[in-house]
């Protein structure tokens, strides 16, 4: 549509402009008390409103935790929803103070939007959600299957790169929207459908029967989501960076909501740095010493996050997969802390 | 002497009168009415059913997500997050005050269209808008409520009504303005504002409002993000306003204001008294249709974050324990949007005969 065209490009032009935010944003948080933080407008799992109209998901908890970090107050917290397209903006005109959207770090946006992404929360990418009836239970094993796709999409683009590496052929059903798409694949028009990951859970859930259809483990696009914060703002580049790491430690270290308090008697000494009873992480960011005990005190540790928001214990039921400690086969590796 | 009574009329023959007559005539006049009428009965057969039974018949009303049986709507929906669409994120226990307000605008209605003294009217009318802000928004004594908790049905009835309350005195400034031939600058303003703003599509207006302008305060200087899409909408719909009160402005014949000249009045006063009364009153179904397109209008603040009723229900479809009810929430809307604006164009309809004065 012509219209949006206009708008992107000058949301676009505007975006280049290179621009000078607050200097200060540790500061600026502490004196008004409140952690601006920006989130999406409905994203499953990540960031939405339960039927009270609080705010809940992967995303939400992770702004929780920096504002209890900061704040020592995990409930000083303003959500501000924000579009895909004014996401960035937002967080270089100063108007949020960490933006934790599910959005992709890539290269373009790190080097040239004025921007840095402090880590990633979630690592996502293009999965496969197929008919149970299909009978199989690895994408190796798709070969000759109908695929719903969405016409023209980079969706469409890594399956055919990946069926081209793999040696096999699919044949497509092609539809010009998400929607008609999905509504394909719940017609029963095609075996499979493909989208990223964490999105093919919550379309799992919308199906007739969702215990009809499942997701393959097979990831094959790399979508890795984390917080961003504005560029020249290296301590609370360093604040964001670490909350993440503690956040991933305490799990590590098997430092829980539950038991967080107990620990704080722990001899072990990775515990002690980490939950501020040696060392001074905490006031070289210029926080409390109790900062990392904050967060998992009142809201838990990386694992707890996951497992409440999209894992065991969210209908969404998405398998830890690549966002397993790496450790436990997953990627997520924190820093030691020392 | 014989004595003739009228007989009474014979009731004409049967196919002359009655629902057959009716069907015949209308329906069934001749061989191809005949087969385009039974082709729309079928097809009405064929959507109509069905979509009763949906609606209504096989619905659920009541109980929990694990207890719905039937394939009809799921209104549970609908109830469990009815707040959630209505009031968006506005605190619970103040939902009284939008509720209020809401009781207060019928209140308004009612009085401007009873009252006869017209200087209590005028005071009705700036009072109005003064205490609703303060309901909804809070201040004297009464809690703030800033305006990112605004949503929902809320929302959209807001930016709708400040968008056509304040544009209206705007755009007539407007097509006043451009009607000006003795002071071309004031002309040249005018047009050019009118012909920019609706050289471009809302959809900029808000965009500015909210990507960029932010961009060029200075720190602590930014202002309310609800703020800045009601200033856009407002000059977004003023222009068109503007373009509706001047077609009004072209219909009223030369004389009438060459009358009001030679009365002696001034221009203001010929203005008010003779000129805008006669053109705001053949203006009156224009200014509606544009009324109407702005209130749907409306629902693009989606795009910049504020949630609007549409964006509440993509937002509460997000919930995971309520995924996949994604049309109940859009037939709701739509039926929400078309009390609304039904509404509207009944109510500008009821305004058009009680300003006719050529029937009197």
């Amino acid at each position: 549509m012509n219209r949006t065209k206009i708008a992107l490009s000058l949301a676009a032009a505007v975006v280049l402009i290179p621009l000078t935010a607050s200097a200060d944003t540790l500061e600026t948080v502490k004196k008004k008390g409140e952690l601006n933080c920006g989130v999406s407008t409905g994203i499953p799992g990540f960031s939405a409103t339960n039927s009270k109209g609080v705010w809940e998901g992967i995303d939400v908890d992770f702004c929780k935790a920096i504002a209890s970090a900061v704040l020592g107050d995990a409930n000083k917290v303003k959500y501000v929803p924000l579009t895909a397209k004014e996401r960035f903006t937002a967080l270089q005109s100063g108007e949020i103070d960490v933006l934790v959207r599910s959005s992709t770090w890539t290269s373009s946006r790190d080097i040239s939007l004025g921007l840095n992404f402090a880590g990633v929360n979630y690592y996502d990418g293009q999965g496969f959600l197929i008919n149970k009836s299909l009978g199989v239970s690895s994408a190796k094993e798709l070969d000759g299957a109908t695929f719903c796709i969405q016409a023209g999409t980079t969706t469409e683009l890594n399956l055919t790169d990946y069926f081209k590496s793999q040696n096999m052929e699919y044949k497509a059903v092609t539809y010009d929207t998400s929607g008609q798409t999905i509504d394909g694949f719940k017609k029963g028009r095609c075996d499979a459908v493909t989208s990223d990951a964490s999105q093919l859970y919550g379309l799992r859930l919308k199906m007739d029967k969702p215990d009809s259809v499942m997701v393959l483990p097979e990831i094959i696009s790399k979508e890795p989501l984390g917080p961003v914060v504005r560029q020249g703002d290296d301590g609370w580049f360093n604040i964001v960076r670490w909350a993440l790491f503690a956040t991933l430690e305490a799990e590590e270290l098997g430092v829980t909501q539950a038991n967080v308090d107990a620990m704080m008697k722990s001899d072990n000494p990775s515990v002690k740095r980490l939950l501020g009873t040696s060392g001074d992480t905490g006031k070289s960011l210029g926080l409390d010493e109790k900062w990392a005990y904050n967060m998992i005190k009142q809201v838990g540790n990386y694992g707890e996050m996951f497992d409440r928001n999209v894992g065991k214990g969210s209908p969404l039921n998405i398998d830890r997969g690549l966002n397993n400690l790496w450790n436990n086969g997953g990627l997520m590796y924190p820093m030691p802390i020392r | 002497m014989a004595i003739y009574d009228v007989k009474p009329a014979q009731p004409a023959p049967v196919n002359h009168h009655g629902v057959f007559h009716w069907l015949r005539v209308n329906l069934f006049k001749d061989v191809k009415n005949a087969i385009l009428s039974l082709l729309c009965i079928y097809l009405l057969y064929l959507t109509v059913p069905p979509l009763l039974d949906w609606l209504f018949f096989s619905a659920t009303w009541s109980g929990s997500q694990d207890e719905v049986t039937k394939d009809g709507a799921r209104w549970i929906f609908i109830i469990e997050k009815f707040d959630q669409f209505i009031y968006g994120f506005y605190p619970e226990h103040l939902h009284w005050r939008p509720l209020f307000v809401a009781a207060l605008t019928v209140a308004f209605i009612a009085s401007v269209k009873l009252l006869k003294s017209i200087k209590l009217k005028i005071a009705i009318i700036l009072l109005y808008p003064f205490v609703s802000i303060i309901f909804i928004y809070g201040g004297f004594g009464l809690e703030v409520v800033e305006t990112d908790k605004w949503g929902g049905l809320m929302l959209t009835v807001i930016v709708a009504a400040v968008g056509i309350i304040a544009s209206f005195p705007i755009g007539i400034m407007l097509a006043l303005g451009r009607q000006a031939d003795n002071m071309p600058v004031v002309k040249t303003l005018c047009i050019t504002f009118i012909e920019f703003v609706r050289g471009v599509p809302l959809i900029t207006i808000l965009f500015m409002a909210s990507v960029v302008l932010p961009l060029f305060f200075r720190d602590g200087l930014d202002f309310d993000k609800l703020l800045r899409a009601l200033i856009g909408i407002t000059l977004f719909q003023a222009a068109y306003i503007a373009e509706v009160v001047r077609g009004g402005l072209q219909a009223i014949p030369k004389g009438q204001y060459e009358a009001s000249e030679s009365l002696g009045l001034s221009y203001w006063q010929g203005m008010i008294l003779i000129i805008l009364p006669q053109a705001l009153k053949i203006s009156i179904p224009n200014l509606v249709g544009s009324f109407i397109s702005l209130f749907k209008d409306t629902t693009l603040v989606l795009i910049i974050g504020l949630f609007d009723i549409l964006a509440m229900v993509t937002l509460t479809n997000s919930d995971t324990n309520w995924l996949g009810y994604e049309v109940e929430g859009y037939v709701f809307v739509t039926f929400i949007y078309w009390v609304f604006c039904f509404s509207m164009s009944q109510y500008s309809k009821s305004v058009e005969r009680r300003f006719n004065t050529e029937l009197k």
